[in-house]
């Protein structure tokens, strides 16, 4: 005790008492601001690259408001985040039952280990010629790529998770005439909820990140391809609004699926 | 219930753990097992709880043979394992749940709650009660089904002194009051004394090697402090030192 009570306390400096998360953020964000500014001010000055001055942060944000006002993000975020939402409910479905099984039996982590490890390590992108030959639309091309991506976290979350799970309570409940389906639903699922959410935040962060260069192939909608078609039509601060939509709207579902997490954890920090 | 010539070896281990076991048990009696370490009490429970299948023999209760875990025996571990993510009534409306049973679960844990004295905690998340208080909420868990027979594997060693007596006196009474037939796995003779109105003695390698020794006690004799308790406390130990040794 008196120990940790010689060891000197670092300072939080500047000393801002109870707003102290608040005012930390807010630093963060100005710091990035002052970076960007910079950025776009050495590059307007710069001759060579004064064709790029529109990438600073006021034009940005100036196009950025009028995307927003007339709906513009709503019409680029729409059709990425069904993308999305479509290979990650996939990627969940096949994902969570593969993770409890894996976890459960011992012979099949063992079986699916190696080819698992493998599979896990190939960049999703490079099943694009594969995807795109495979199925009929681009969109089933870019929601398998998306699959292929976010399944692996999903798998390897869960199963961690189930192996964790206190086997114990396994007993208690098998005790008490739990079926299979009890044992599922009343242990194993909540025992594992937070790890499955954990696996979804990584894999969505995964998702998230291949979204925007999947869509650079084929598809005319979507937060790829309006990055591609601003560079295409030398529109660079609608570029760099659609850049900052693209971390704003990845910040807030990580943000969503932490929220989650926080709500399906059961234990108890003391 | 009615144990005949149960013997069981783990596949891992060379001998038998147990061997040639026959026990006939009253209903509404409470009977200490009784051994040392190793010597085959937590898997006879085991057995008895249906949760391990024995090699030979076999165990009825009530007629019905014993093949898997049944809300007619249920057994209490050593450790209360709560579910953590539940309350205290849904823990202990567990295996009302599990059996199906819809109406009458809520009336049903307010009963046990209050039987184990825990009506003010229902609505606590488990991890906030005592060690006593969760295995408490496990008796409750165990209680709710309305067993014909508890079987305990040392459900109290975990408890501090004071904790583990009100415990012991507590399910002695509670047993008594519901007719409920006990089996209370033990190293420690004087638990059996306090609670028990036999014990069976068990010997690692040898099985059962006393199986018809009466607690002759009052239920106000079972107090550390009496000397009847004393005496007889005395008695079953002096046979348990003789049994082992010999
Ligand atoms: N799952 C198992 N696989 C193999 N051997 C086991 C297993 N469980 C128990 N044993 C062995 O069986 C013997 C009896 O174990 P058991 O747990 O029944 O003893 P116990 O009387 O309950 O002991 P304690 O008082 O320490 O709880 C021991 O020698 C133990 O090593
Ligand atoms: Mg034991």
């Amino acid at each position: 005790m008196s120990l940790i009570a010689d060891i000197p306390k670092t300072r939080n400096f500047p000393n801002m008492g109870k707003y102290r998360g608040l005012m930390n953020a807010f630093i963060g964000m100005g710091g990035l601001l002052v970076i960007w500014w910079l950025g776009g001010r050495a590059v307007a000055n710069d001759p060579d690259m004064f064709a790029f001055a529109d990438f600073a942060p006021a034009p940005t944000m100036a196009r950025l408001w009028v995307m927003v006002t007339t709906g513009e993000v709503l019409d680029m975020a729409g059709p990425s985040l069904y993308r999305v939402g479509y290979g990650m409910l996939i990627a969940v479905v096949i994902g969570v039952p593969l993770g409890i099984l894996i976890g459960r039996i011992a012979q099949l982590r063992e079986i699916t280990n190696i080819p698992f490890q493998f599979l896990r390590m190939i960049s999703p992108l490079s099943w694009m010629p594969i995807a795109v030959m495979g199925f009929d639309t681009w969109d089933g091309a870019i929601v398998f790529l998306i699959t292929v991506a976010a399944i692996w976290p999903i798998v390897f979350a869960t199963a961690a998770g189930v192996r964790r799970i206190d086997p114990a309570w396994i007993k208690v409940a098998r005790n008490l005439g739990a079926s299979p389906l009890h044992m599922l639903t009343t242990v194993i699922l909540p025992a594992v909820a937070t790890d499955i959410f954990t696996g979804i935040r990584l894999a969505l962060g995964v998702a998230w990140v291949v979204l925007v260069p999947a869509e650079y192939l084929g598809v005319t909608s979507g937060l790829g391809y309006a990055i591609n078609d601003a560079r295409d039509t030398l529109e660079y601060d609608r570029l760099s609004a659609t850049v900052v939509v693209i971390g704003v709207i990845g910040f807030a579902l990580d943000t969503l699926c932490q929220k989650a997490i926080g709500r399906l954890n059961w234990t108890r920090s003391t | 219930m009615i144990v005949s010539g149960v013997a069981h070896s783990y596949v891992a281990s060379d001998g038998p753990v147990l061997s040639g076991i026959d026990l006939t048990i009253r209903p509404g009696e409470v009977v200490a097992l009784i051994g040392r370490s190793g010597s085959g009490k937590s898997t006879l429970l085991h057995i008895l709880a249906g949760l391990i299948q024995p090699s030979e023999g076999a165990v009825r209760i009530g007629g019905t043979r014993v093949t898997k875990p049944s809300p007619r025996w249920i057994m209490m571990f050593q450790a209360p394992s709560l579910f953590p993510w539940m309350t205290v009534s849904q823990n202990a409306a567990l295996g009302l749940r599990y059996s199906g049973q819809s109406t009458g679960v809520e009336d049903r844990v307010a009963d046990v709650l209050s039987l184990v004295a825990l009506t003010e905690f229902a609505d606590r998340n488990v991890q906030d009660l005592s060690g006593g208080q969760q295995q408490r909420v496990a008796l409750a868990r165990s209680l709710a089904p309305s067993p014909e027979v508890l079987l305990l594997d040392e459900p109290f060693s975990a408890l501090d002194m004071f904790t583990r007596q009100a415990m012991q006196q507590d399910v002695r009474a509670i047993a008594k009051r519901l007719g409920l037939t006990l089996i209370l796995v033990t190293h420690d003779v004087s638990e059996a004394v306090l609670m028990a109105d036999r014990a069976v003695f068990l010997k690692s390698g040898a099985g059962i090697i006393a199986d018809d020794t009466t607690v002759d006690l009052a239920d106000a004799e079972r107090e550390l402090s009496s000397t009847a308790f004393k005496t007889e406390l005395g008695r079953l130990n002096a046979i348990y030192t003789t049994m082992q040794s010999s």
